[in-house]
């Protein structure tokens, strides 16, 4: 059974598109037939973030509007097998994407792919909507800021509200929370909401905790899924969160302040 | 939900994410009381209005209706704002033959 999952947050820049690409990628490495769906008309990104760039030739909206097929318009992943890009398009027209287009590529895909992961743009307005309409899965992604979490508290209101699972009185979407740039530092201080603090607030089930992490700068330089930087921090992280996704028991790391070791020290390691 | 006084008691001097939860955990009770409102409201509103407006000249927004869920019981909510409201001259009940009590009491301002 194909799976859709949304990943989206209400507010921008949050981590929606750097937690699209590694779990797509997570996903594919353990062998599952993914696509990852750029759904911001307009500002196209993921392309980039994925390193494919130069390599975009047709779009969602030409496949939408019949110019293309998918074939034509999925990039193939050189890195990893199984994985595949469908790039958005630049039109500034953001009603570009259908209903009736957006459903008919969905089922597509659907009789092709085991997981397509939509990366949603910013907002809650139709952008959104249209990104979170077919989930069968969300992952809201947050950071432990205060109009992140309440942009992501709107954004499960719409998944009850207007995704197809709730107009269609189906199963309600299985929501996960992805708490992103988390400082253990911060927290510690007091200067920052801790893991407890949100989940109490949203109570959703936790998926992850991504820590803050210069790796995911230095993969986006480069185009590079962060999750492909198995020594980073974050992409550990992403790691164990897809893993999570996917049922395995895996406990949440990077949560403490790192306070060297007497051992450590006494024998240098960083 | 809200911070106990032990919390507050104990809460060091810089301490800026527990003032940030719960401003969240109240603006968020708010919100999602907006949002699970069912869709009878508006209308609800609107009767009352009319019948209240039969007695009281009140105007749109000094009605306010609204449905907070606190664990197992949900509250119906409806404020009338009276202070600005005046007793209509020609009170309808009055043509059905008997005079109606027109003392604050009983109006209930
Ligand atoms: N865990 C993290 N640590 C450090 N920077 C991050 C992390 N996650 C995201 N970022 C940065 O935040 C910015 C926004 O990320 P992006 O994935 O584009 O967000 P969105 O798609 O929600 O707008 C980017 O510059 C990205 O490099
Ligand atoms: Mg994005």
């Amino acid at each position: 059974m194909s799976k859709v999952i949304t990943i989206t947050s209400g507010k921008g820049g949050v981590g929606k598109t750097t937690t699209s690409a590694a779990f797509a990628t997570g996903l594919a490495q353990r062998g599952n037939k993914t696509v990852v769906i750029d759904f911001d008309v307009g500002l196209r990104n993921l392309d980039l973030i994925m390193g494919v760039e130069r390599r975009v030739v047709f779009d969602f909206i030409n496949v939408i509007n019949g110019d293309a097929n998918l074939n034509q318009a999925l990039i193939k992943d050189k890195r990893v097998d199984n994985l595949y890009i469908f790039p958005t398009s630049q039109t500034r027209d953001k009603d570009a994407l259908s209903k009736e287009g957006v459903e008919r590529v969905i089922n597509e895909l659907r009789d092709n792919f085991d997981y397509i992961i939509c990366d949603s743009p910013a907002g809650i307005e139709h952008g959104a909507l249209t990104a979170l309409y077919h989930a069968d899965a969300a992952i809201i992604v947050t950071n432990p800021e205060v109009s992140s979490v309440r942009d992501s508290d709107r954004i499960l209101g719409m998944l009850a509200s207007k995704s197809r699972r709730a107009e269609e009185n189906e199963a309600p979407v299985d929501e996960y929370l992805l708490l992103t740039r988390y400082s253990p530092e911060r927290v510690e201080r007091g200067e920052m909401l801790s893991i407890e603090d949100v989940q109490e607030i949203l109570s959703v089930p936790l998926i992850g905790v991504i820590p803050e992490s210069e790796a995911v700068l230095k993969a986006s330089n480069t185009g590079m899924p962060v999750i492909l930087d198995t020594e980073s921090t974050a992409g550990i992280a992403y790691g164990d969160a897809v893993a999570r996704f996917l049922g395995e028991q895996r406990e949440m790391r990077f949560l403490k302040t790192q306070k060297k070791s007497l051992l450590r020290t006494l024998f240098g390691k960083a | 939900m809200m911070m106990s006084i032990m919390e507050r008691l104990f809460r060091k001097r810089n301490d800026t994410a527990s003032v940030a939860k719960e401003r969240l955990q109240i603006v968020l009770a708010h919100e999602r009381a907006g949002r699970t409102a069912p869709d009878f409201l508006p209308l609800l509103q609107k009767e009352l209005l009319s019948v209240v407006a039969k007695y009281l000249e009140v105007e749109d927004e000094m009605i306010k209706i609204t449905l907070e869920k606190a664990g197992e019981v949900s509250v119906l909510e409806i404020n009338v704002e009276l202070d600005k409201a005046r007793i209509r001259k020609s009170l309808p009940i009055a043509t059905e033959g008997k005079p109606i009590e027109t003392k604050k009491a009983a109006a209930g301002i």
